[in-house]
């Protein structure tokens, strides 16, 4: 079997483990013991196979490609050695002869846009439209052979489920590293979540579980069966319904397990069902992604109409090759062909598109990931889903739901027009700054959390937006492992102070439970951004961080009306770093503010801080190497065509993107080339040295305030009272969309409901009324006119019956009689009568 | 009847034998019918009834056996009397069987006592 064909079969395998654990447990979960484990152990196997397999197909893919992925492709004179030192790419190292050197091989190369490629040697990257690679001409590029052109995407089709006309409902996918790179990442969190489950869920093993939330009347709690099975279940179908969403092959396909998603995170939401507060967030949760999911049923039905296929890439459809969405919009030099407004699509036939409704289609698909990923306005559901078990808010914050927003953006980027990027840019610039302002006021240790996710999904979003399309889904795998990090630590010291959430509560945690107090502490330094200055020797955040804020810079300086794309980044930098290390002070440091709480605070078992463990080295290290590291070179072998070439102000709109170039400082912002000695600096080394700044001017402000004390910050809170209530009600949004939404909406209802009652209601009634009195009329006519007609019948043949009662005398000699007579009175009526 | 004979269609048909025709047999017919009824009317005796209706059968009898010499019937008028008479020999059997099962019941063969059957 060719790797070509073995990928997808081991990627589906990962992808269909979860389901078949899903099967079993809600079959045989109702029938098994309450008590046993057995179920979770089926879901834990399903999900850590998955990621063996999922690992098998890395592994597999990158020896088919010459790891070349992995190979520092830049002026990076220490990647290769970081690459090998990376955890789960140590088998690479074979190959690092060919660095900088794997476009022109695999039957793609493009016309250089720049025809300086010659020109400027070995250190010069000048991107070409192919993928990101670097233009050197030396003889080695043919090392990684034209073998690899097969694997950079591969595309095919698992089953057909329906053919409507031209229109196609398959099970198809797209596999690229980044599919593959997202497949390791989800199973290999996932796996440690199920882990850490098992241990934070054990209180649901249980015949009779007491939920002490619950209020009964009359003062008692809610006593109920422990749902441990149940929780499993649900866990594996929301990898199951990721996995699918992450491996799709169209439009289509990402919609439905997208849904999937949806009604996951819903069951798992309201997974305290008993609680109010559980079930109206579920709800919540699930109304506000409906509301996004309306937008992308409006983009899928423009693409639907205007491409008339729902395929990533090109796909063999009846023997014949057809043109997928990304081929027919960008072609191969990743360019929109604009004409007369109308947007010209590649691929058979003169087929186009008008340029507006690319721009609608854009924006529906955009208006899906907001709701997904909980960007403004729609990022209100996020915080109530805290109200899931925490190893569910893990699940959702990093691997699976929230991430499939920024996932779809990131894969459907090929399809954003200039226009969308920037409406995408600044509803990531929103977010990301309402979020963390309200981060900074929060007080139970999951909210914190949950406002840094929606933050930290703002600057996906706005990195995608503003032409950095590897930044945004850097920042996604690094957000992932650090975030999944932290929501863990939070569960396990949850689990340890007995179910107590407020910070004012904790503090000094820091002895009682040391491995999660330092693998804590590892992800905020990771999610701050903090690196020791001077070098780029740093956790994980710090590099997609600084790549997201180096995009940014390079978009402002091209387009200066919209500096505050990089403004607002920078000093939310600054305020991610202050609020998360105002929650590690506030739970970890100090002196202990509840000595209850303190005196009964335990660490975790085992099987809730190995995995803490695991993921704290993932946060910190999978990084490594920054933009030349090994996940950066994954991530940016399948950038999607002529991303990284930018793109100048004019064509087709009057936005310019910064190409990685002039990020790193290569090229100006004129596209010509800067010597290596001009001494002026890059944007990149610019704006990494001012988030560098921010972020531990944060940092030390909240060691200040919450590390040692020095003010008492309920007292500045007192002082901005107004700010500070602002904030706390977080922006007011909650009360905004009351009143406008459901105020209003009740408002309507009144009077439909009015409507209702006085109209249809009053009509319903009164021809009800009618028909009551036509019965009435035709019960009398029949009582009266055919029931006496048929009872004159019956009465008179009963009367003639009885007055010939008598003629039947029983005298045998009378009949004869009367028949003689009979026939005698016959004979003279026929002679008298009878006509001649 | 009396024209019938006399009617010149059907003189030719008519043996020409002087007094004997086919009135005189019907009017034995009607002769031996009107005793069998006027019997079956005033006889209280049930075999008395049985022999009016004897009457009756051969008062048809003879006007079959009648019309089947002096009209173009064939012999389907001496088949149709052979069936009377079979069916009367059987319809006495049954008679008399009745009568017998009666007079088991009331000690008598009085028909005006078996009034039963009265509406």
């Amino acid at each position: 079997m060719s790797s070509e064909a073995l990928i997808p079969a081991l990627l589906a395998a990962a992808w269909l483990l979860p389901l078949l654990g899903f099967v079993i447990q809600i079959l045989w979960g109702p029938k098994s013991s309450r008590t046993s484990r057995a179920s979770a152990l089926i879901a834990v196997g399903c999900i850590a196979a998955g990621f063996v397999f999922s690992l098998s197909a890395f592994v597999l893919w990158g020896s088919g490609t010459g790891w070349a992925a992995l190979e520092s492709h830049g002026h990076d004179e220490h990647g290769a050695a970081h690459a090998s030192a990376h955890g789960e790419a140590s088998h690479e190292a074979e190959d690092h002869g060919h660095s900088h050197d794997r476009d022109d091989a695999h039957g793609h190369s493009h016309d250089a846009p720049a025809g300086e490629a010659a020109a400027h040697g070995e250190e010069a990257h000048v991107a070409d439209g192919g993928h990101d690679a670097a233009g050197d001409e030396e003889g080695e590029s043919a090392a990684v052979d034209a073998g690899t052109g097969s694997l950079e995407v591969i595309t095919g089709n698992f089953y057909t489920l329906a053919r409507f006309g031209s229109l196609r409902i398959a099970i198809d996918y797209y596999i690229d590293s980044l599919t593959i790179t997202m497949f390791v990442m989800v199973t290999l969190i996932a796996t440690c979540i199920h882990l850490f489950a098992l241990g934070y869920m054990s209180d649901e093993l249980t015949e009779d579980h007491v939920d002490h939330s619950v209020h009964l009347p009359g003062g008692k709690h809610l006593h109920r069966p422990g749902r441990f099975y149940r929780f499993f279940a649900y866990m594996s179908l929301f990898c199951f319904s990721m996995l699918g969403l992450v491996l799709a092959g169209n439009i289509f396909q990402v919609f439905v397990f997208w849904e999937l998603v949806g009604i996951c995170s819903y069951l798992l939401i309201g997974f305290y069902i008993e609680r109010k507060s559980a079930s109206t967030a579920a709800n919540k949760a699930f109304i506000m992604n409906r509301v996004g999911d309306f937008g992308f049923l409006i983009g899928l039905m423009v693409i639907w109409t205007w491409f008339g296929t729902f395929e990533f890439g090109t796909v063999e459809v009846d023997g014949a090759a057809q043109a997928g969405l990304f081929e027919m919009v960008r072609g191969d030099d990743g360019q929109l062909t604009v004409e007369d407004g109308n947007v010209i699509l590649h691929g058979e036939g003169q087929r186009t598109i008008p340029y507006q409704l690319l721009v609608i289609a854009g924006l529906g698909i955009f208006a899906g990931c907001v709701g997904k990923s909980a960007q403004f306005p729609l990022q209100t559901w996020l915080p109530d889903a805290m109200e899931g078990p925490t190893p569910v808010s893990a699940l959702v914050h990093s691997a699976t739901m929230v991430a499939a927003g920024v996932y779809l953006a990131g894969r459907f980027y090929p399809m954003f027009t200039p226009e969308v990027l920037l409406t995408i840019a600044y509803v990531g610039c929103i977010t990301l700054f309402v979020a963390a302002t309200i981060a900074i006021v929060a007080t139970d240790i999951k909210k914190v959390l949950a406002y840094s996710t929606i933050s930290q999904l703002g600057y996906m979003m706005l990195a995608i937006g503003v032409g950095g399309w590897f930044a945004g889904l850097f920042h996604l795998i690094t957000h992932a492992f650090f975030k999944s990090l932290m929501f863990l630590a939070s569960g396990s010291v949850i689990v340890g102070c007995h179910h107590e959430q407020e910070m004012p509560r904790m503090g000094g945690l820091w002895r009682k439970m040391p491995i999660t107090a330092f693998s804590m502490l590892a992800g905020v330094i990771a999610i701050s951004g903090l690196a020791i200055p001077g070098t780029t020797i740093a956790f994980s955040g710090f590099h997609s961080k600084d790549a997201i804020v180096a995009t940014a810079l390079g978009y402002t300086q091209l387009n200066p009306l919209h500096f505050l794309l990089f403004l607002v980044p920078l000093v939310t930098a600054g305020l991610t770093a202050f609020y998360m290390f105002r929650l590690w002070f506030y739970t970890f440091a100090g002196k202990p503010r509840d000595q209850h709480i303190y005196d009964h605070c335990h660490e975790s078992p085992a099987v809730m801080t190995v995995p803490l463990i695991v993921l704290s080295l993932f946060a910190a290290f999978v990084a490594i190497g920054g933009e030349e590291g090994p996940l950066a070179g994954m991530l940016k072998f399948s950038e999607p065509a002529g991303v990284s070439a930018g793109l100048t102000a004019g064509e087709p709109a009057l936005i310019a993107l910064p190409s990685a170039d002039y990020i790193h400082g290569h090229v100006d912002a004129a596209g010509q080339l800067i010597p290596e000695d001009s001494g002026r600096m890059s944007p990149h080394a610019e704006a990494g040295l001012y988030a560098l700044l921010v972020a531990f001017a944060g940092a030390v402000l909240a060691w200040l305030l919450y590390g040692l004390r020095i003010v008492n910050p309920a007292e500045i809170g007192r002082h901005l009272s107004g700010l500070h209530g602002f904030l706390v009600e977080k922006w007011q949004f909650d009360t905004l969309y009351d009143v406008m939404f459901v105020r209003s909406t009740r408002v309507v209802a009144g009077w439909a409901a009015a409507f209702d009652r006085v109209v249809f209601d009053g009509f319903l009634h009164s021809v009800c009324r009618g028909t009551v009195n036509v019965s009435r009329w035709d019960r009398k006519f029949d009582e009266s006119i055919i029931d006496g007609l048929v009872n004159l019948v019956g009465d008179s043949v009963f009367t003639v019956g009885r007055s010939l009662r008598r003629v039947q005398t029983g005298h045998l000699r009378q009949y004869v009689m009367f028949i003689a007579v009979g026939v005698m009175a016959l004979f003279v009526l026929l002679f008298a009568f009878a006509p001649r | 009847m009396i024209r019938l004979a006399n009617d010149p269609q059907y003189r030719k048909v008519l043996p020409d034998m002087g007094t004997i025709g086919l009135e005189h047999f019907l009017m034995v017919g009607a002769v031996l019918f009107v005793a069998g009824v006027v019997c079956m009317a005033t006889r209280r005796n049930a075999i008395g009834v049985l022999m009016g209706v004897e009457l009756v059968l051969n008062g048809a009898n003879i006007n079959f056996v009648a019309f089947a010499r002096y009209m173009p019937l064939g012999l389907d008028g001496q088949v149709i009397s052979l069936f009377v008479i079979v069916l009367a020999a059987a319809e006495a059997a049954v008679a008399l069987a009745i009568a017998l099962s009666f007079y088991n019941s009331h000690l008598t063969v009085d028909v005006d006592r078996g009034d039963r059957l009265q509406g």
